[in-house]
């Protein structure tokens, strides 16, 4: 806001000064249209400015001379003396207040009804507190402006000096050491060059620019957006003080502004779809802005309808982006980032705003053309956020130098993963069918040969080349195979003429140390011509990953704490997931800890064989794919990977060995102890049990019955003659003599009747499987 | 008339640049290349720490290609839009003072003369063909089929 202000001033102060002269022309001439004209136009800005900043004084006095001069203009009043006089004082008055302001002083006391009232039709005899207005006026204006106003050009200009000031520096500091100096010398051009340095950063600081001035027009922008739209949206906005390169802030104007209208278009829902989805009625649209290192990362979250993966892979196999081979290999990120794709668009409709599916891939190429990335992440019903990445400017650029056939080029570095040599241990290079395809420590990625793409004669084998791993666009990688790498340099980067532009390899142009002209590579470009397919590339090569990574020794485990305190790891893949539940449902039952999920009964390890004494347990629900354990823990530490070697137990148990993972040492959980050890029992029955189950019961036929079955048992009735394992009978029930079984009685009483009922409530469901697995876990000891 | 034009010979015509638009008059020693570009770009030079883009006028005209190997060419430096290119003629021979302003040429040019004409204008030395600098910068059909 301070900004604005300071703005503000500075505009008025221009306009007063420019109209210095107009004032006292027209007062001689009151009939000059031109002259009118100019004092009208200043009137009117500062009344529309006012009522921006709340000066409520400042916009009486300029909507009433506004108002006067208005009706001259219309050819209803004259413009006579005494108007002239009040209109003058009121323009002394506007100068003073806002050398009031510029001063941060309160305003001028005083009441401008005098002024106002001057200005109407036949009002008179008002010229006097003008001219003492004058007098105060202009004793004010005269303290020295502290900011000046520059053009554009004149910056941009100086910049390009300095920048050609470095350059001239380079080409001194080669022809010094190519020549035998006196240390003098030498020592004066250490100076020279610190100061060059110094002023190179001060310029750079003056073209930053807040971003703000990005930020400003996006409030009134949603607003008649989302008027058009039958929408309402609140934005937020933040980090408007970051400070970025103007020509990037004009860089990125675009494609925020697009991005904006995608979410106010797209995202966000009308107000009765939100209060159907019991969400505000009002959308929330924050953007902020921050800095983090050399970029500037800029986040546009909605919480709006989100981004449907699925809906995006559907329409691009319907539009044939995608195979549908490629399409369930996607991953949810990966799905969401074809809404980059060109003639993609998931709106039903086509609107004003947006929905014609050119947009989303220009901004992203946008982006990418400054050095920047564009991320998108979102939630179906909860929102969608949008990242921008760029950086602080782009004038200078760390590169690296490589040359191929004796020709230098540079590689921003910024797109550089890493450097490998062909004939690295890790590293293979195949070509099927004439395409390349290198694999990096089991990754796989596409190979182009930079003479192949610059139509450039190689004297170095393709054996002894160097291959650089580039990132284009932040997600898809390939390898370029280079003669050799040279060396890593800060460039001053112009942009190239249109010819060379226009070959879609090169960013721009920069003269090295020894003065000679460079050419930037453009990284995304050179994919492109190299013919490199790198939305399908990136796909293929995680599917690469896979075997790759299972090959490799490296296990994903779940790390954490356990009751009594160790630092442990499960393997990962037997844990289905994490419970928790109240210690009351853990329950001894057939010589081992039990617990209660919802219908099913766990074996439970990990407790160390007592049972917790209260509260909640968190436990993990651990899947040999037929049989379930809990396992109880206290807190997960991290997802981890066992790089290291394991040290085996010498006993078997619980734990079979320990190993370093993430820099301390944790026990192994040995699973497969836990499974023999805990459903051992079970997994060996191989006869059904048998359950005799009253024949005459009704209750316990047809309702009891299937439950028993369901649990592994063959039910038979009373005429059964052989074993039963198990009874069930209800209470108060006579029993035939056979009681080598267990006998579960059935009371149809909530409470039991005494301390020696051991009788199950006939809806204890859980309390009747429970028993039910007792037997089961019995027969197997 | 006043306007000066630089009388320079392209594959061995003379012809006239106008001199407002030529900065400097340089002798190029390196040339980088530029792989890929359109072939009327004969590559880069380095010119008092900047970057010329360096356009081999018999080229842009379908005349053939300069040859460059010798190594010294000279070249005559124009700024357009911002960028600096350098002109690789045969020859720069001198200043002369336009005599009239320029007249269509009513016969037909060859090559891409045609492209780049503005017109003839009067010298002393005889009526010279003006050439527009950008034409020949911007390049003929074979530069946009690059």
């Amino acid at each position: 806001m301070d900004d604005l202000i300071a703005d503000f001033v500075a505009e008025c102060r221009e306009m007063l000064e420019a109209l210095g002269g107009e004032i006292v022309a027209w007062e001689a001439e009151p009939d000059d249209r031109a002259r009118l004209d100019s004092i009208f136009r200043f009137v009117h800005t500062v009344k529309g400015n006012c009522g921006f900043f709340e000066f409520p004084r400042l916009e009486a006095l300029s909507h009433a001379a506004e108002d006067a001069l208005a009706d001259v203009r219309a050819g209803r009043r004259q413009a006579d003396g005494q108007l002239v006089s009040a209109v003058l004082a009121v323009i002394d008055r506007i100068g003073e207040m806002i050398a009031a302001i510029e001063a941060g002083e309160e305003m001028p006391a005083g009441d401008d009804s005098a002024l106002i009232d001057a200005l109407a039709p036949g009002a008179e005899g008002t010229a006097a507190p003008a001219a003492t207005a004058v007098v105060e006026g202009q004793g004010r204006v005269s303290s020295a402006p502290r900011t000046i106003r520059l053009s554009v050009e004149l910056l941009d200009r100086v910049m390009s000096t300095v920048s050609d000031m470095v350059l001239a520096r380079n080409e001194l500091a080669r022809r010094l050491r190519e020549a035998p100096t006196e240390v003098a010398v030498d020592g004066a051009f250490e100076r020279l060059s610190a100061i060059i340095a110094d002023m190179r950063d001060a310029i750079t600081r003056t073209r930053m620019q807040r971003i703000e001035n990005l930020f400003v027009g996006l409030p009134r922008m949603v607003r008649d957006l989302s008027a058009e739209l039958g929408k309402q949206v609140l934005v937020d906005i933040e980090g408007g003080d970051v400070e970025l390169d103007r020509e990037m802030i004009e860089m990125i104007r675009d494609p925020l502004t697009h991005i904006i209208r995608n979410a106010v278009d797209h995202g966000i829902e009308k107000p009765a779809e939100r209060l159907k989805a019991g969400k505000r009625e009002i959308g929330i649209l924050s953007v902020s802005a921050r800095q983090s290192g050399n970029q500037i990362l800029i986040d546009i979250q909605d919480d709006g309808r989100g981004i449907d993966g699925k809906k995006l892979v559907a329409k691009a196999l319907d539009v044939g982006l995608l195979e549908m081979d490629d399409a369930s290999k996607l991953s949810p990120r990966e799905q969401l980032a074809l809404i980059f794709e060109a003639g993609l668009s998931t709106a039903k409709e086509v609107t004003s705003i947006s929905g014609r599916g050119v947009g989303m891939d220009v901004v992203r190429s946008n982006v990418e053309r400054i050095g920047g990335i564009v991320e998108v992440d979102s939630k179906p019903g909860e929102g969608t956020r949008m990242t921008l990445r760029v950086p602080l400017t782009l004038t200078i650029i760390p590169a690296l130098t490589v040359s191929i056939a004796g020709q230098h080029f540079a590689i921003p570095r910024s797109a550089i993963e890493e450097i490998v040599r062909a004939t690295g241990e890790s590293v293979t290079l195949e070509h099927l069918g004439g395409a390349g395809v290198a694999t990096i420590r089991g990754r796989r990625v596409p190979e182009v040969s930079l003479a192949g793409i610059l139509g450039l004669e190689s004297e170095v084998g393709e054996k002894d080349r160097t291959l650089v791993v580039l990132r284009p666009s932040g997600g898809d990688v390939y390898a370029l195979s280079v003669d050799r790498i040279h060396d890593h340099e800060e460039l001053v980067v112009k942009p190239a003429a249109p010819a060379v532009m226009a070959t879609g390899l090169y960013a721009g142009t920069t003269l090295a140390d020894d003065g000679s002209p460079i050419l930037l590579f453009d990284p995304a470009g050179l994919a492109l011509v190299g013919g490199v397919k790198l939305e399908a590339q990136e796909r293929s090569a995680r599917i690469a990953d896979g075997p790759a990574a299972a090959a490799a020794k490296s296990t994903a485990v779940l790390l954490f704490r356990a009751l009594d305190g160790s630092r442990r790891a499960l393997r990962l893949a037997v844990v289905d997931r994490i419970e928790e539940v109240q210690v009351d449902s853990v329950k001894e039952a057939a010589g081992q800890l039990r617990v209660q999920l919802g219908e099913a009964i766990l074996p439970l390890a990990g407790v160390g064989g007592t049972k917790p004494a209260d509260g909640k347990i968190r436990l993990f629900r651990l899947n040999d794919g037929a049989h379930e354990i809990g396992y109880a823990f206290a807190e997960v530490i991290d997802f981890a990977t066992i790089d290291n070697d394991i040290i085996h137990s010498d006993n078997p148990g619980e734990i079979s060995g320990v190993s370093l993972i993430n820099g301390a040492p944790a026990e192994l959980v040995d699973a497969h102890w836990l499974f023999a050890n805990h459903v051992g029992g079970t997994a060996r029955v191989s006869e059904p049990l048998v359950c005799r189950v009253p024949s005459d019961d009704v209750w316990m036929q047809n309702m009891l019955r299937p439950i028993v079955e369901a649990a592994g048992y063959r039910v038979v009735g009373d005429e059964h003659e052989g074993h039963a394992d198990l009874v069930i009978a209800a209470q108060g029930a006579e029993l035939p003599g056979d009681a080598a079984g267990k006998t579960i009685r059935l009371r149809s009483e909530p409470e039991p009747t005494g301390k020696k009922d051991d009788s199950i409530y006939r809806y204890d469901r859980a309390g009747l499987l429970m028993a039910l697995k007792t037997v089961a876990g019995g027969r197997g000891q | 008339m006043n306007v000066l034009l630089l009388v320079v010979t392209i594959d061995g015509e003379r012809v006239a640049l106008p001199a407002a638009a030529v900065e400097s008059v340089v002798e190029l020693d390196t040339l980088i290349p530029v792989p890929r570009a359109a072939p009327h770009v004969a590559g880069l030079s380095a010119l008092r720490s900047r970057v010329l883009t360096v356009i081999d006028c018999k080229r842009s005209l379908e005349l053939g290609t300069s040859d460059c190997s010798d190594g010294i060419r000279e070249a005559a430096v124009v700024e357009l839009d911002g960028h600096h290119y350098a002109l690789i003629v045969d020859l720069v021979e001198d200043v002369v003072e336009a005599l009239s302003d320029p007249s269509p040429v009513r016969s037909t040019m060859g090559g891409g003369w045609e492209r780049v004409s503005q017109g003839m204008v009067d010298t002393e030395g005889g009526p010279l063909l003006l050439v527009d600098v950008a034409a020949l910068v911007t390049g003929g059909a074979e530069a946009k089929a690059a």
